[in-house]
């Protein structure tokens, strides 16, 4: 341990235990920068009491809960603490008549679904990597997957929030009930944040049922046009799906993926108007594990968690295989731009020589994998965001690959940035939490 | 204090037909739909543009003059009280619907169109606005952004915030931001989430990007009659625990049938509790369900079960639910409306503590909830004319109020904090959460100009009581129903 780190030790040993308090290791490193000390509280009032104690002696702070998108997000500019919510995981309540749950930041997604099945419910949200990433990650991280469609965001589904704040205040809103409109709805503030505002320490959500039963079917388009054109129809149908994505790349023709929960009888009669829906499209029912291409976009990548296909044999000839690299973007496009996106993104990657592959859904999100060399992939994720800024939509970097030359990652909030910084300053005025990750150096 | 020059300076912005600043026409904005609180502003301002908005913010924050937005005035919770000395500005003449994009499902609107309008336009490809405050038919859209207000459907369909992505709004100081989008997930801050619910202390939108939902195959509503209300909510619970999400469940106790049946002749089955649940999606998952929900009924005690069988029915079973609150006019010379949640499990026990305080006061308290959620409207019959009655009235509100607080819920659901219930703000939240709010309302507005009376509590105004209801001019005209 440095002389440095013993003394910041001490500070922390005012609220924290000694088992509570570790040297970083190289392991605890957030984008090549590796903090001082690791703190792992184990109430919420250690954790503001913590995070006060760093914001007053200027310190950096990185919150953590399972690690999961750490790379997501810009490079800290500053990193001495990682404050880990890991010893924060249990389900405070599960209110199952009431169709609620409150539950610490550091329970996984998956340890909280268990909980809640043994009442036939669930959190109706299907994020990446649920046996590790925890409440305060995901929310943190606005990460959301195919079932969006249904049952909206985590902003739709999260009704009562605490955060510690770096002044060391501890603060509730929103509350325990569904319906509830007393004070600023600041659950929603801190979604999506990056942890930015404040480090999460509880939530509380609004339950679904668990589907009685769910069917899956995928059906084979011949373009992106019909792709999109299927998709609009059925949008635009009576169909009650739950979750609508296509599956685009560079080397298969587009299929799409719908997925319906209900009773037998329901399910029956809605497979019949699909069929009718697609008629001379290839049409077969699938299995739930269509479900998972969102997670297998990273699984092939260069670090802990990452993408995509095969590189072809052509673009070998141009480059050396050790100049590969992978990103993955979250791309926001309106739905009916479906067809435009993807001309974009083949536009795109084929001129800077990238393969790539997509999943898109019906909401308009989607996410994207490109690979090739890392000065190629800076060119065209800056190319792609322009086109899709011009059409109102957006490109988020979330895995950023090592030799991406400095590429922001996540493009521009238009007129509404200096509320943003100021709505930052009021809550962090010295930039303590993840300083330099999120937007614009907020 | 605002000088005949000011004046003038808006005269320039919003020409004389845009100014409203004679005492006699100022009454028309005294208040709104939370009668008993009355202010009268210094001027009201009529923009018809952003620009025209962004001018007048610009000239009340060089003067430091409190602004207060107003929509259609049919909050219940004294939202648009006008602040005094200040100004209102009634964004009724900013009512187009500037964009109907049905691929993307998206309609853009002005802040002042009428709720209903938005569905009225999007009817023909058969999709509709889904938050339906029973005021829709008046109430604008900037007010409902305002409020985050909800309606019966919003179990199923959520509420407001649900269904606003995106926001163009002019901040206090007269600048201009653009808050989420026709996309999802804008980069940075969900500002648009914060926004939304507000109630118009953070600014003035001026733009609302709205989703709309495509209409579902068939709806079925169902009317049951149970002994008393603890029945029908053991068949909420019933039809909870069996994995349903219903598009509304509502319930009346028997004062509340009486007197919705005295108003609007409902046909509604005289009974303790009447529970009223609208299933819709699929045909066959519906009907599938609805024999499912029956059956709950009917193991829980209801005595008689009623499908509408025409759209006209049904549209008569909730003609009853939602003129509820004007119908206890009836019933009763005054009223207060209230608007408290609980967690709908704590149902039987609250129902039976409302029932202990109403007969220890010696007044009535007719019910009406939306039960799916545990969103309560109470309503405290008394007569003004004895005296004392209206002081006991107002306590037993707040009394219940704080029953709502201790089960663990909400003083509102819907109406909104506003002016009524801001002393109930430190009730429900502890002095760090509401200083968090007030850090966020400074970043919007660091000189407290926008409607800066209303939603936190002030300890000079905690003393004030909340207000009688009365119904709206066009409500008891038959042109508008709200709950």
């Amino acid at each position: 341990m440095t002389p440095t780190s013993a003394t910041l030790e001490s500070n922390f040993r005012a609220v924290l235990g000694a088992d509570q308090i570790r040297p970083a290791t190289p392991a605890d490193t957030v984008c090549g920068v590796q903090p001082q000390l690791a703190l792992e509280p184990s109430t919420e009032q250690q954790l503001a009491e913590a995070l006060g104690l760093a914001n007053e002696s200027k310190l950096a702070v990185l919150p953590r809960g399972g690690g999961t998108k750490l790379g997501w997000g810009n490079p800290p500019s500053r990193a001495d603490v990682i404050l880990s919510t890991a010893r924060l995981n249990k389900v405070i309540e599960h209110a199952w008549a009431d169709l609620t749950a409150t539950v610490e930041a550091g329970c996984t997604i998956k340890a909280l679904q268990e909980t809640l099945a043994q009442h036939g419910q669930r959190l109706a949200l299907d994020p990446l990597w649920p046996e590790r990433a925890t409440i305060g990650g995901i929310l943190s991280t606005n990460d959301s997957g195919a079932l969006r469609l249904r049952f909206g965001a985590l902003r739709d589904l999260i009704i009562g929030v605490t955060i510690a704040l770096p002044d060391g205040t501890l603060a509730r809103s929103g509350g325990k009930v569904v319906k509830n409109v007393a004070g600023y709805d600041l659950p929603k503030l801190v979604t999506g944040a990056l942890g930015t505002v404040g480090v999460i320490t509880r939530a509380v959500f609004r339950l679904h049922p668990l589907p009685h039963h769910t069917r899956s079917f995928t059906i084979s388009v011949s373009s992106p046009q019909e792709a999109q054109e299927l998709i609009l129809t059925i949008q635009d149908s009576k169909l009650a799906h739950v979750a609508l994505q296509s599956h685009l790349c560079q080397e298969t023709p587009p299929s799409i993926d719908i997925l319906f929960e209900g009773t037998e009888a329901g399910l029956d009669a809605q497979a019949a108007r699909l069929r009718a829906l697609c008629q001379s499209a290839k049409f077969a029912q699938s299995s739930p594990a269509v479900w998972n291409a969102r997670q297998e976009l990273w699984s092939h990548s260069d670090s802990q968690h990452a993408p995509v296909a095969q590189v072809g044999p052509e673009s070998r000839r141009t480059v050396s295989l050790a100049a590969f690299s992978f990103a993955i973007a979250k791309i926001s496009a309106l739905p009916a731009d479906l067809a435009h996106t993807v001309g974009l993104i083949r536009g795109t990657a084929d001129s800077s020589h990238l393969h790539w592959k997509s999943l898109m859904y019906a909401t308009g999100l989607g996410w994207l994998a490109l690979e090739g060399p890392a000065n190629n992939l800076h060119r065209a994720l800056s190319s792609l965001r322009s086109g899709l800024e011009q059409r109102q939509g957006s490109l988020v970097l979330l895995h950023r690959p090592a030799g991406l030359p400095t590429f922001d990652a996540w493009g521009s909030p238009g007129d509404s940035l200096p509320l943003m910084k100021a709505v930052r300053s009021r809550l962090d005025p010295f930039h303590t939490l993840n300083p330099s990750r999120f937007l614009y150096g907020l | 204090m605002m000088n005949t020059s000011i004046l003038d300076e808006f005269r320039s912005i919003v020409g004389d037909h845009g100014v409203i600043s004679s005492p006699e026409e100022l009454h028309t904005y005294e208040c709104d739909g939370l009668t008993n609180f009355r202010v009268l502003p210094r001027a009201v301002l009529l923009p018809s543009s952003t620009e025209q908005v962004q001018a007048i913010l610009r000239v009340s924050h060089r003067e430091k003059i409190p602004f207060v937005a107003r929509g259609s005035g049919t909050g219940l919770s004294g939202g648009a009280l006008p602040v005094e000395n200040g100004i209102v500005l009634s964004l009724a003449r900013m009512n187009r619907i500037l964009e109907v994009d049905i691929p993307n499902a998206r309609v853009v609107v002005e802040p002042g169109v009428i709720n209903l309008d938005v569905t009225g336009r999007v009817q023909p490809q058969e999709y509709f606005y889904a938050p339906d405050p029973s005021s829709q038919s008046v109430c604008s859209i900037g007010g409902n952004v305002a409020e985050n207000s909800g309606g019966a459907h919003c179990l199923k369909y959520g509420f407001t915030t649900t269904h606003v992505l995106g926001l163009e709004v002019v901040l206090p100081d007269g600048s201009l931001v653009h808050l989420g989008g026709k996309t999802l997930d804008t980069p940075g801050y969900d500002l648009t989430g914060v926004f939304v619910g507000s109630e118009g202390t953070l600014g003035v939108a001026t733009k609302i990007i709205l989703r709309i939902v495509k209409r579902p195959e068939c709806v079925r509503t169902l009317l049951a009659a149970f002994p008393s209300t603890n029945e029908a909510g053991a068949a909420v619970s019933g039809i909870i625990a069996l994995g349903m999400l219903p598009a509304a469940i509502e319930m009346m106790d028997n004062l509340a049938i009486q007197a919705a049946e005295a108003a609007v002749h409902a046909n509604y089955p005289d009974c303790g509790g009447l529970l009223l649940v609208e299933l819709d999606g699929p045909l066959a998952e519906v009907e599938a369900l609805m024999t499912q929900v029956d059956e709950i009924c009917r193991s829980n005690g209801a005595w008689e079960i009623r499908v509408a069988q025409s759209e006209a029915e049904r549209a008569l079973v909730w003609k009853g639910r939602k003129a509820a609150f004007a119908a206890v006019g009836r019933i009763s010379p005054n009223y207060l409306v209230q608007d408290g949640v609980i967690p709908r499990t704590a149902l039987p026990q609250v129902m039976s503590e409302i029932e202990r305080l109403s007969k220890k006061n010696g007044l009535r308290v007719a019910n009406v909830f939306h039960a799916g959620d545990g969103n309560l409207h109470p309503l405290v019959l008394y007569d003004r004319r004895i005296p004392g009655q209206e002081e006991a009235a107002l306590a037993l509100s707040m009394k219940i109020l704080e029953l709502c607080i201790a089960a663990g819920g909400s003083i509102t659901g819907e109406h909104g904090v506003g002016e009524e219930k801001k002393c109930m703000m430190s009730k429900m939240f502890a002095e760090p959460d509401l200083a968090t709010m007030q850090r966020v309302r400074c970043a919007f507005d660091p000189m407290q100009l926008s409607n800066p009376t209303k939603v936190f509590p002030t300890p000079r105004l905690c003393g004030e009581k909340p207000g009688e209801y009365v119904p709206h001019p066009l409500e008891s005209a038959g042109l508008a129903e709200r709950f």
